[in-house]
């Protein structure tokens, strides 16, 4: 059971603490700071997508004037097999190397060769270009299959997937798992049926691009500002490739300006650290849009394969996933994800997923909210669609007579906790929409979505001010209103204002250490450090208030922000106040590990209309419905789901990494590679299902990445009943429309 | 190879103050906001006028700041993020944002208000469809517009009933 049963304040919608500054221009983003006598990093990239790199010469660049420094791969570390951070944030060194800066072989078109810093940012740009390398260019491969036939350029002659024999090969990974006898399971079921379906490559698209600042003081302390879902992760990640002891580095977070896990790892920071020390001053750089198209890790491409089995009455019995994902040039790792959680929407007895990745002359990919699952997905829930037509079942029905529950064990073996799947459902079928009829011409699809949702390390610190306010430092970075949620547990605690409490964002040096800002888990992991500092905090106060009463502090009661013993009341004020002559000042700090998460489940309802001439979809009427196990400030939950499924509308609609035969990607820009935008679409509705989690105090489950999940596969099926067509390959863009209707 | 200094100078207005900066004859209006008047309110998303994140007033016409030389400004009346709330008290746009949760990672944020402020100087009374119609040059890649939206058009009532 939850420690909390009713809420005072937890669940209202207070203007946020950073609202002031955001809507007024003083917010301070990546490129928004500047140093005293800082100098300009620019970096090199190269022009071909696959080569070796035979020479590098950079000595016309640093004999010009204003040049203070040049640097080439070789001023990184040479990577082994070391592993940096943990959970979702782990990553192998020699895949993140690369990403910064490559040494002596170029993988993808854009990749980093070398870097030089001038004290202007032209002159910087000038001189990249006087920096003469040459290559060996070799044939690039950029397609998922065409990178597994017998003929395609090898990228790496010394990686080998597990279980694999030793020879060269693209194929990155291969996780298989089985439960049950789905072989069996398929030949006695009455139905079974099979599809293959396909997701592009995309990009999280965030409006920030890449930024940092870096100076070095003469002892070799190192000071980074940069914008990041974690700075303790670009701490540990800078100080590996940059060959720099850790607690040499502090790393301070500014606001940002967008992620979606694609702020998680490192591509700027090493190098302005490395020509910082070169140069003897502060270098700032900031990542031009195109380079953040072509050189920072997109989300993977994806063919998935889907069959099913069920009984005549709707009962699935079998399932059967193979997802073939992009890996780009390195180990993006994204396999695992198909393979353990591509059908844990559903009871299944009887399953084996399949998850492989391959090696392509393309950007490392990289983390998009809830990695991986979007396009394994589209597969399985449209199948689950179309099975359910040729069943003569409503889909929604059909998921709820399949869909998991407490109890139920998913791939990974172990069972669920009180999931809120089933009461989605329930939501969707009473909703208004689903009972709606369609609009004539428009169709209507709905889709399941699941998202793990991580725990991993938090910390927060609670320092109380002699006139009562409150500061509460995490080192989560705030990517969508954190801060207010961190100020509310800590209010519902405490029992003080709202506006006492000033949540802050604090360096590496200032708080415990904090995983990134990702896998669903700021508001629970950091939330629930916040909750036990401002616990410990009341434990202290009603033990200085019981000292004053001469009574023992089990018999102080603390509700409505102060202490309570008879006719005593000690407000939380006043043990503010006299702090210094009650027990020193009043800091508490809590540090976990969580292992309270729960998973992500949501249910998508999407009307969509098809213009037969032009091949434009148009999203006519949306609803997003989700457990949130307790929603802290309802606002920041609705513009989560609201978000989450603007951007799978996009990933639907249009979104596509489009490259030639070089390799080179050839919409690098918000021009063409378009992403969704006021007029495409209408309001997103949401229903937020409170179905607490018992293993955390407030009841709360992580938000952010499951409403991606379900887009997809409700637009695919809206757009099939519009149009009578069946498409299974993503995006729905007009032309692939418009061919698709001719046939 | 080092270029010669090849400033100019430019006087302008910007948000309300008699203003002279040095520009090159190629530097964007945003840069020189950003890093010689140190107004980093205004934002650069993509500096190809795709995402409207440096949008501002040069007297009463909504641009991107990326695609305006900062040299055509002599003479001119700029008005960036900074000049919009007066004092202290905010403009309607940017306390209904508030309100409404309109703003997630809020980089996309200034530009909106921008833009919304000048939809509702040339129209008090927008519909929903005309809001983001006028909308769609701002990427918000966060919140799917829509409580942007209704931020929006709440602000335009508030600046109706002001009016009556």
């Amino acid at each position: 059971m939850n420690a909390y049963q009713e809420f005072k304040i937890i669940g209202s919608r207070p203007v946020r603490p950073d609202g002031f500054d955001k809507v007024t221009g003083r917010a301070r983003y990546g490129a928004d700071l500047n140093m005293q006598g800082q100098i300009y990093g620019h970096v090199v990239r190269s022009p071909h997508a696959h080569a070796v790199i035979t020479s590098i010469d950079c000595s016309k660049a640093l004999a010009m004037k204003g040049v203070l420094a040049v640097m080439t791969g070789d001023d990184l570390v040479k990577p082994g097999n070391e592993m940096l951070g943990s959970g979702e944030g782990a990553m192998a060194l020699k895949d993140v190397v690369p990403m910064v800066m490559s040494q002596g072989k170029v993988l993808f078109h854009s990749q980093a060769v070398a870097a030089v810093a001038a004290t202007t940012p032209a002159l910087a740009a000038e001189a990249a270009k006087a920096i003469e390398v040459m290559y060996e260019v070799l044939p690039a491969v950029t397609d998922l299959h065409a990178a597994l036939a017998p003929d395609a350029p090898i990228l790496h002659d010394d990686r080998f997937p597990d279980g694999y024999p030793e020879e060269p090969t693209n194929l990155a990974e291969h996780i298989s798992l089985t439960v049950g006898d789905p072989d069996a399971a398929f030949e006695s079921a009455d139905v079974v049926f099979e599809q293959t379906y396909s997701v592009p490559m995309c990009h999280q698209g965030y409006i920030e691009p890449h930024a940092c600042v870096a100076r070095v003081d003469a002892a070799g302390q190192v000071d980074l500002w940069c914008c990041t879902q974690g700075h303790f992760a670009v701490r540990h990640f800078t100080a590996a490739v940059a060959g720099i002891d850790l607690g040499k580095i502090k790393v301070t977070a500014s606001e940002i300006g967008g992620g979606f896990g694609g702020k998680t790892t490192v591509y700027l920071e090493p190098l302005a650290v490395v020509l910082a020390q070169k140069a003897g001053r502060p270098v700032k750089m900031v990542m031009d849009r195109g380079d953040v198209f072509r050189a920072t890790g997109p989300a993977p491409g994806a063919q998935t394969r889907v069959k099913l089995g069920a009984t005549r009455e709707g009962k699935l019995v079998a399932a059967e996933v193979d997802c073939l994902m992009d890996s780009g040039a390195y180990s993006g790792s994204p396999a695992g994800i198909p393979a353990f959680m591509a059908t844990a929407c559903y009871k299944l007895s009887n399953a084996r997923s399949t998850g492989r990745s391959v090696y392509t002359n393309k950007p490392k990919i990289h983390a998009y909210r809830a990695p991986s699952i979007p396009q394994v997905t589209l597969g399985v829930e449209l199948a689950i669609t179309e099975l359910a037509a040729e069943l003569g079942i409503d889909p929604l029905e059909f998921r709820m007579m399949n869909a998991v529950e407490e109890g139920d064990a998913n791939m990974m073996g172990a069972p669920y906790n009180r999931i809120g799947l089933r009461e989605c459902l329930e939501v969707a079928r009473n909703h208004e929409h689903y009972k709606s009829a369609v609009a004539s011409g428009a169709g209507r699809g709905v889709a399941m979505g699941y998202w793990v949702n991580a725990g991993m390390q938090s910390s927060a610190t609670i320092n109380v001010s002699s006139d009562g306010h409150v500061s509460v430092l995490t080192g989560s970075p705030d990517i969508g209103g954190s801060r207010a949620s961190m100020a509310l547990m800590a209010a519902e605690v405490l029992g003080i204002p709202f506006d006492h409490i000033h949540p802050q964002v604090v360096a590496t040096d200032s708080v415990g250490h904090t995983d990134l800002t990702g896998g669903s888990r700021t508001t629970l992991a950091t939330g629930q450090a916040v909750i036990q500092a401002a616990e410990a905090c009341v434990a202290e106060l009603c033990r200085r208030a019981g000292s004053e009463w001469e009574v023992e502090p089990g018999v102080v009661a603390w509700s409505q922000g102060a202490a309570h013993y008879g006719e005593h009341t000690l407000t939380f004020e006043a043990l503010a106040e006299r702090a210094g002559s009650m027990g020193g000042p009043l800091t508490f700090s809590s540090s976990l590990t969580a292992t309270s998460t729960a998973p992500g489940f949501a249910v998508h309802i999407c009307d969509a209309e098809v213009d037969k001439e032009t091949g434009r979809t148009t999203i006519t009427r949306y609803t997003a419905i989700q457990d949130a196990g307790k929603a802290i400030h309802p606002d920041y939950v609705e513009g989560q789901m609201q978000g989450g499924a603007v951007q799978g509308i996009g990933w639907a609609l249009n979104e596509e990494y489009l490259y030639n035969a070089e390799g080179v990607l050839e919409n690098p820009g918000f021009l063409d590679y378009r992403i969704p935008v006021a007029s495409d679409l209408p309001f997103i509705d949401t229903v937020i299902v409170e179905i607490p989690n018992p293993l955390h105090p407030f009841g709360v489950k992580g938000v952010g990445e499951v409403p991606i999940v379900p887009p997809m596969p409700a637009i695919a099926e809206a757009v099939y009943q519009s149009t009578g067509v069946r498409f299974r390959d993503l995006p729905l863009n007009p032309p692939k429309i418009v061919a698709g209707l001719a046939h | 190879m080092n270029k010669p200094l090849n400033k100019m100078a430019v006087q302008a207005t910007i948000n309300g103050e008699d203003t002279v900066f040095l520009c090159s004859p190629g530097q964007v209006l945003a840069e020189v906001l950003r890093d010689e008047l140190e107004l980093i309110g205004t934002k650069i998303g993509c500096n190809t006028g795709d995402c409207g994140a440096c949008s501002v007033m040069v007297n009463d016409r909504l641009v991107c700041s990326c695609l305006v030389l900062a040299a055509e400004v002599e003479g001119q009346c700029v008005q960036t993020i900074e000049g919009i709330a007066e004092g202290g008290k905010l403009h309607p746009v940017q306390q209904k944002l508030l309100e409404h949760g309109g703003l997630q990672c809020g980089i996309c944020t200034p530009g909106v208000v921008v833009a919304a402020k000048a939809l509702l100087e040339h129209n008090p009374d927008p519909t929903e469809e005309q809001a983001r119609y006028w909308l769609a040059g701002n990427l918000c890649r966060c919140t799917g517009y829509d409580k942007i939206i209704r931020a929006v058009l709440d602000a335009a009532k508030t600046l109706r009933e002001e009016a009556a």
